[in-house]
């Protein structure tokens, strides 16, 4: 969207028709790369993205070896063409910090003192992107390290949250953003907790808001995690389910 | 140390062994290609888009269109770019980094096919003369390697074009909502690859046959012409295994051309 | 009777303090979680996750096939399909005495040979030494390995070996399965081989799959043990 729209939501409802609490359709499905150890790919609504998860292998370069256990390595990247104006291939800036914040959030889980001296692999490739990308990916790369056998204290699960505005300009807390609410809002808040600990492994935000505000968009985001959440569970067992 | 994981000799020479009996380590006859299935419109943020399964190879393509400024030497034409991935994640052999030469050869040899066989009117590109022209970007992707890696992404890039619309340009503005008109395109090209070992030819190569490799050979073709070559790999052909490779390519490229539509 | 269940990382499988967490689990205050997607299984007081995927990881004893990938003044270091490369001495590699200074290793193991070997020993900083001295140890010279996921070797060797024996009557293949997800097989059967050991691949999961590869044998293998 080029110009700036009037509101994004009116009358309790947001542009694509949600109200504040809703999350778009979820759908997740694991073992999409043949040849990784593990992998899944996730959808938020129009947002797709694929994680492929490769080890525990040897570790290259030397340097980066930790003898005491695994170093879990993230790549987030988007394919040129998930955007609307087309991104130069290979990671920039943004793509790095992605990565490290995932690797770091993935890092509270997975029990790397299983595999001194390893690395695990993980990649995040945005396929088509609106919006909630790096916590999508983050939710993708969760299953894909538990479809890989990959030992783990639980799964790290995240939602976005953001603030819209109304045709007066009253703000609103609403659960997973999509692109305009994301370009246009006041704020926009990736989420994501290591589930059965409860704790918070990653928060980023950029915008403005009231810690009330904060508070009230996080609560309203606990409630999509934990049925995104389910619906990762259901994805992952619903590969060995018996008919 | 060595990245790369290599290949057993036992499996070599069982490769070669059952070649001799015209037969192939995955059951195939040596002139089978693999399951192709194309699917299109994957993306809905690109232009045009395809994924393409090649039994278990798949590549995914995306079609940007973008504006620019004409080269010097062409003020009246638009411009074709073709980029190719070999991404990590489709292979535990491939690196993440800048390209590969591997993965520059795969762009330019389905880059050549296209240009050759004129698929794109990068006549009809043309927004203000030596000011302002539409550029046509194809980037591909691999999803998941296990060879022949060029004809997925020859297909891919195909369909990918095969369906873009075009964004509108209006007002200094690029519009890409609710596009209706098609990228301008002349038919169609596919190409077939064949890979020769000890004298046998064998069509659509698994990565393990590669790696058993002396030489490849891939043929782009458009309305039954040869139009692009790309000899790779160590060893040679004999001019007779050309001819039996360009008569295989002109076969298989009427399958795949409806694996297209 | 011994009961198992679906689990994937974080879940709860037992509360209390009467169990004991085994292989794949962790204990979390007085709960015990499952550490790994898989089926949870509670023996007596022990608790543990049978995994069913997941990367091969060297125990000591372990037969395995092994793929030479470097030849060094002293040793050669195999790819064992794990998180970690295995390195073979020189006194490991045959019975026999290799004076280094007269004799090249590449004349025993070079690279890309296959070796049925077994794993000697490993030590915390995970560095794995493997051996080819021992009955049925040796450099494979014929025949083919199929890869297939390591979580699947139990299943594919069966109750006391029972699969594997059913395999090799039926189809008259020479079968050897490493327990880093390789299996070398050679003459007899092997297309009848390969499907059988596939389809146990795909369905380790399900119950019943001993009739049933025995039935798919009977069929296939015209009735007759070879």
């Amino acid at each position: 969207m080029e110009t700036k729209p009037d509101y994004l939501i009116k009358g309790g409802k947001r542009l694509d028709g949600r109200k504040l609490a809703d999350w778009r359709e979820i759908s997740i499905k694991t073992g999409v790369i043949e040849n990784a150890d593990g992998s899944a790919q996730v959808d938020f609504g129009k947002t797709k993205v694929i994680a492929a998860v490769y080890g525990p292998r040897e570790l290259h370069p030397r340097h980066l070896v930790m003898s005491d256990r695994a170093l879990v390595r993230a790549k987030y990247d988007m394919l040129s063409f998930s955007v609307e104006d087309r991104k130069r291939p290979g990671p920039g800036r943004r793509e790095h910090e992605i990565s490290k914040v995932t690797a770091e959030a993935l890092s509270s889980v997975v029990l790397t003192e299983k595999f001194p001296r390893a690395v695990i692999d993980v990649f995040v490739t945005v396929i088509q992107a609106d919006a909630s990308t790096r916590i999508t990916g983050l939710n993708a790369a969760s299953i894909a390290l538990a479809d890989a056998g990959i030992p783990m204290k639980g799964l790290v699960v995240g939602v976005t949250f953001g603030k819209i505005y109304d045709e007066k300009g009253k703000g609103y807390m609403a659960v997973d953003v999509f692109k305009p609410e994301d370009q246009w809002g006041q704020a926009d808040i990736a989420y994501a907790k290591s589930y059965n600990d409860n704790k918070v492994v990653l928060l980023q935000m950029d915008g403005d808001v009231t810690k009330e505000e904060f508070l009230k968009g996080k609560e309203m985001a606990d409630k999509a995690m934990e049925y995104t959440y389910k619906e990762m569970v259901k994805a992952l067992k619903g590969k060995y389910e018996v008919d | 140390m060595r990245l790369i994981k290599m290949i057993d000799k036992i499996t070599i020479k069982r490769i070669e062994d059952l070649l001799k009996d015209g037969k192939r380590l995955d059951g195939r006859k040596l002139d089978e290609f693999r399951e192709v299935k194309v699917e299109t419109g994957v993306v809905t943020k690109a232009e045009g888009s395809a994924i393409v399964t090649i039994g278990k190879s798949r590549v995914i393509a995306g079609v940007k269109i973008g504006l620019g400024k004409p080269f010097p030497d062409t003020p009246a034409s638009g411009v074709l770019m073709t980029g190719a991935e070999m991404t990590a994640w489709s292979n535990n052999e491939f690196e993440t980094g800048p390209p590969s030469p591997a993965a520059i050869e795969l762009a330019r040899v389905v880059d050549r096919a296209i240009r050759e066989a004129k698929i794109i009117d990068l006549d009809k590109l043309v927004i203000e003369v030596g000011e302002k022209i539409w550029m046509v970007f194809v980037d591909i992707y691999t999803m998941n390697a296990d060879g022949n890696l060029f004809d997925a992404a020859a297909l891919a890039a195909m369909a990918a074009l095969s369906t873009a619309k075009m964004p509108i340009y209006k007002d200094d503005e690029v519009i890409r909502d609710n596009l209706k008109t098609n990228l301008p395109t002349n038919g169609k090209v596919v190409s077939t690859t064949y890979i020769g070992i000890d004298g046998k030819l064998l069509v659509d190569p698994t990565m393990i046959e590669e790696k058993a490799l002396n030489a490849r050979l891939t043929v782009g073709i458009k309305d039954g012409n040869i139009v692009s070559l790309q000899k790779g790999g160590k060893g040679g052909f004999t001019d007779e295994e050309v001819e039996t490779i360009l008569d295989g390519a002109l076969k298989h490229s009427k399958k795949l051309l409806k694996a297209l539509k | 009777m011994e009961n198992k269940q679906l689990v994937t990382p974080g879940e709860v499988i037992t509360e209390g303090m009467d169990y004991l967490p085994g292989d794949g689990t962790y204990r979390d205050g007085s709960n015990i979680r499952a550490a790994l997607m898989g089926l949870a299984q509670t023996r007596d007081r022990l608790v543990k996750v049978i995994p069913l995927s997941g990367r091969y990881m060297p125990k000591k004893e372990d037969p395995v096939i092994g793929v030479v990938k470097e030849v060094r003044y002293s040793n050669w270091v195999l790819d064992i399909n794990a998180p970690y490369d295995a390195v073979m001495m020189v006194g490991e590699a045959v019975d026999r005495f290799i004076d280094l200074k007269k004799d090249k290793l590449t004349n025993y193991f070079s690279v890309g040979d296959a070796v049925i070997c077994r794993i000697l020993h490993i030590d915390e900083g995970m560095s794995v030494m493997v051996t080819a001295r021992g009955p049925g140890l040796r450099k494979l010279t014929d025949g083919q390995i199929l890869d297939i996921a390591p979580s699947k070797i139990p299943r594919i060797i069966g109750k006391g070996a029972s699969m594997v024996k059913m395999i090799k009557e039926y189809t008259g293949t020479r079968v050897f399965v490493g327990q880093n997800g390789r299996i070398w097989l050679q003459g007899g059967n092997e297309e009848l081989t390969i499907r059988v050991i596939k389809k146990i691949e795909a369905e380790a999961h399900k119950a019943g799959l001993t009739d049933e590869i025995q039935k798919l044998l009977e069929s296939e293998g015209n009735g007759n043990k070879a």
